[in-house]
């Protein structure tokens, strides 16, 4: 018979938010396991672009990606291994005037919460980033905030798991969470293919799967999975630091530390859905877009091309907080292709509302009830 | 025995057998998570040379047996292609317009 084991907190999903609370949580004392039914980051984490930005058009992401920034610049040393955290920036094209408008008022907001970002000119842009040719990526401006940047997402998540190992917490791979258990709409344990579990607190923070996980107990996600790709080049020497994006293009690409370039764009014509092959459409898009944002490139082989989901929410932003519906079931998913940047505050925030029952304006703003008034703001600075 | 760990076991991204035991010692027991630690087998070889060697030492150092279904997927375009040449396709389709 299985023997049946207790503790604090069951969190569901082994990618950046979930080792990231792993860590935390075991930090404050507190008894995890971590449930992951394939391996750590196999899922959005191990696939995305692995930018950090601070550049967003909503109060609420920008405040999270500044504090995330800050954690991150403090990972390395704090987690005793590198997470190859760089900042090379991030130049967000502006295409035409009512782009530079809106870009005016993000910049504008970004500022107020001291986010260092300015509006550049196309000599500029040139000077920050040598490969690119202005009249390719047919832009009048672009802005620019130098402290936005790029992190490793398979050392982060593998360094985080290995810190909370260390507290103390339970991490099992391979492993599915098939039941959870409510009691008089209370969390009360989770069965896996291992052993069961009895607590009080489950987190969900699946990704694109958190919509089936809360099915379980009957709570509905307004999430959409979305098919991404993102392709690899071979190694280049170092051309250029920053990060290069557009939202009218959806393009988005970078330099690695190793030399790479690593970037995607979305095919026009793409639907929701849980489809995981890459297309030819993809290829013959992105190589059309990112020779004309940086012609030389036309000569660059690519050597990999794969496939992930954003799980994207009506606003595209996340969905935080515990379920007023049952006591003790808390999301963390929705991240619209952004989680990995915004995971360290997330994390943080969370981590004080279970260990210490803080609450937040920011989880009260990103919480599941908001969809309910239809009150929201969508965030726009959102590409790939 | 010195020389042997030496070995290089994926040329693309310069990695000898001694780097593989040293990420398995320190836990990384998965193909895929070795794979995603040390870029084993995303180098523009895709891992012809050293997947099958990466499974063979981690199969005797864990002593269990990887199954096939877990092997890393190959990701197209399975040879490098210049981006110049997937540019290419719409000026053939122009070319068939005129």
């Amino acid at each position: 018979m299985k023997k049946k084991r207790k503790t604090d907190v069951v969190i569901i999903g082994g990618g950046i938010t979930g080792c990231y609370l792993a860590y935390l949580l075991s930090k404050k004392n507190l008894d995890v396991m971590l449930f992951e039914r394939n391996y750590l980051a196999s899922g959005a984490t191990g696939r995305c672009g692995a930018g950090i930005r601070q550049q967003w058009s909503t109060r609420e992401n920008a405040e999270l990606a500044k504090k995330s920034v800050e954690m991150f610049e403090k990972l390395s040393s704090e987690l005793g291994e590198d997470i190859e955290f760089t900042q090379g920036g991030y130049l967000i094209a502006i295409h035409d005037k009512k782009e530079l408008n809106q870009s005016k008022k993000n910049v504008e907001m970004q500022r107020s919460l001291g986010i260092k970002v300015d509006i550049i000119n196309p000599d500029e842009i040139v000077n920050i980033a040598p490969v690119l040719d202005v009249k390719g990526m047919d832009a009048i401006a672009a802005s620019f905030c130098p402290t936005d940047g790029h992190a490793n997402p398979f050392k982060t998540t593998f360094a985080l798991a290995n810190k909370a190992e260390e507290n103390g917490a339970e991490i099992y791979t391979d492993t599915n969470v098939s039941e959870i258990i409510v009691d008089d709409k209370k969390i009360n344990g989770v069965k896996t293919d291992i052993f069961d579990v009895s607590t009080n607190i489950v987190i969900n923070a699946a990704g694109v799967w958190s919509k089936s996980i809360a099915e379980m107990i009957n709570i509905n996600l307004p999430s959409i999975p979305y098919r991404k790709e993102i392709m690899v080049t071979e190694r280049l020497i170092p051309l250029f630091k920053c990060m290069v994006i557009s939202f009218r293009d959806g393009i988005y690409f970078s330099q690695q530390p190793e030399g790479h370039i690593v970037g995607g764009i979305p095919i026009p014509e793409e639907k929701p859905g849980f489809k995981t092959l890459p297309t030819f459409d993809f290829l013959n898009h992105m190589a059309n877009t990112l020779t004309r944002y940086a012609p030389t490139f036309k000569n660059v082989n690519m050597l990999r091309h794969w496939t992930g989901f954003y799980d994207v929410t009506p606003d595209a932003r996340p969905i935080l907080g515990e379920s007023d519906k049952i006591k003790g079931f808390i999301q963390c998913n929705g991240f619209s292709g952004h989680g990995f940047m915004l995971a360290p505050m997330v994390s943080k925030i969370l981590t004080n509302y279970i260990s210490d029952g803080k609450e937040s304006d920011i989880i009260n703003s990103l919480s599941i009830n908001r969809f309910k008034d239809k009150k929201i703001s969508h965030e726009r600075n959102v590409v790939g | 025995m010195t020389k042997k760990k030496k070995a290089i076991i994926c040329r693309c991204e310069d990695l000898t057998e001694e780097d593989v035991l040293d990420a398995i010692d320190s836990g990384y027991t998965d193909l895929d998570e070795l794979r995603r630690f040390l870029r084993i087998g995303m180098g523009p070889c895709q891992g012809r040379v050293c997947i099958p060697l990466v499974k063979r030492i981690l199969e005797k150092k864990t002593k269990k047996k990887i199954s096939y279904k877990k092997m890393p997927s190959s990701r197209p375009p399975i040879v490098p292609v210049s981006l110049g040449t997937f540019t290419s396709r719409n000026k053939n389709e122009e070319k068939k317009k005129n």
